[in-house]
């Protein structure tokens, strides 16, 4: 496991390491197996052109499921995703790269909790944001660790 | 011109209402099985050993896992929805999580079509179905909740 990262290190402005994943239609198939959404926009290309889709496109929750990804590479073990939330105004297609990235927008200690909120989103080859979301994650800090 | 409303009578008499509840039993093949879907081999939903020695003392769902707790109700309103809209896409997810799923949990998946919007956008007339939906598990308590927005046009 990665390094784990501390709340006392984060400052409003950093950006997270980009994951770059690389869906592909046997993804599509396996993520359609695994949650359960078999529309057919995401394996049946003349299903999808009929709806006026340029194909198939990648299922939106499990392009947010790489951004759960990049989150939870980032935030170590001891980081926990409070809330996360993505809309999808454009799409993804399989054979494409999906870049994911993130960016602090603030950081806050509320209840005893020693809070970040991001920005996340997730781009295609094009530089499109396709995927643009917000997220608030709990850190760890030093002092919790060491006593 | 006038045209009808795509929020149907049938279909506003459903805002509110609570589906009937879906009880899924997670397993650790489902978790994992999960992970490999997304291609995210993190050892806390991959590797049971490593997991154990991990501040949660073994394996947890990855952080989007509700997406394959699906709730009947919903997914048939979704796929059949009583409005002269027909396509579907995906319009938003968000989950707010407050402790983790584990192998062995049961989860009950309650939610509610809690709202519908219509507007006009770059898919034309365009239907927003709101769910709203809780994750309890066995001992009663809610692992996390979610907010799905559907779109018709």
């Amino acid at each position: 496991m990665a390094e784990q990262i501390f709340y006392e290190d984060m400052e409003a402005g950093q950006e997270l390491p980009p994951l770059v994943k690389h869906p592909t239609t046997r993804q599509l198939v396996k993520w359609a197996g695994a949650s359960g959404d078999f529309f057919e926009i995401h394996y049946d290309k003349d299903f999808a052109q009929a709806q006026g889709l340029k194909g198939v496109i990648v299922h939106g929750w499990l392009t947010f499921s790489f951004l759960g990804q990049l989150l939870s590479d980032w935030m170590g073990e001891g980081g926990w995703i409070k809330k996360f939330r993505v809309s999808y105004p454009g799409m993804n297609y399989p054979g494409e790269d999906t870049v994911l990235k993130g960016k602090i927008t603030r950081k806050y200690v509320q209840e005893g909790e020693h809070l970040v909120d991001l920005e996340i989103w997730a781009e295609n080859p094009r530089g499109e944001r396709t995927t643009p979301g917000k997220a608030v994650v709990a850190l760890p800090h030093r002092k919790e660790t060491v006593g | 011109m006038p045209q009808e409303s795509a929020i149907t009578p049938e279909l506003r008499a459903l805002v509110g209402k609570e589906f009937p509840p879906t009880t899924w039993e997670v397993n650790k093949g489902d978790i994992i099985r999960f992970a490999q879907a997304i291609e995210d081999p993190n050892p806390l939903w991959n590797d049971e050993k490593q997991a154990r020695r991990s501040r949660y003392g073994g394996l947890i769902a990855p952080p989007t896992f509700p997406a394959s707790l699906l709730n009947e109700g919903m997914m048939n309103l979704l796929f059949d929805t009583p409005t002269p809209l027909k396509r579907l896409l995906n319009g938003g997810n968000e989950l707010e999580w407050y402790q983790p799923i584990r192998p062995g949990d049961r989860i009950t998946v309650t939610g509610k079509l809690a709202n519908l919007r219509e507007g006009e956008g770059a898919l034309g007339r365009t239907l927003f179905l709101i769910f709203e939906i809780t994750y309890t598990n066995q001992s009663g308590e809610a692992v996390a909740r979610g907010r799905n927005t559907l779109v018709r046009y």
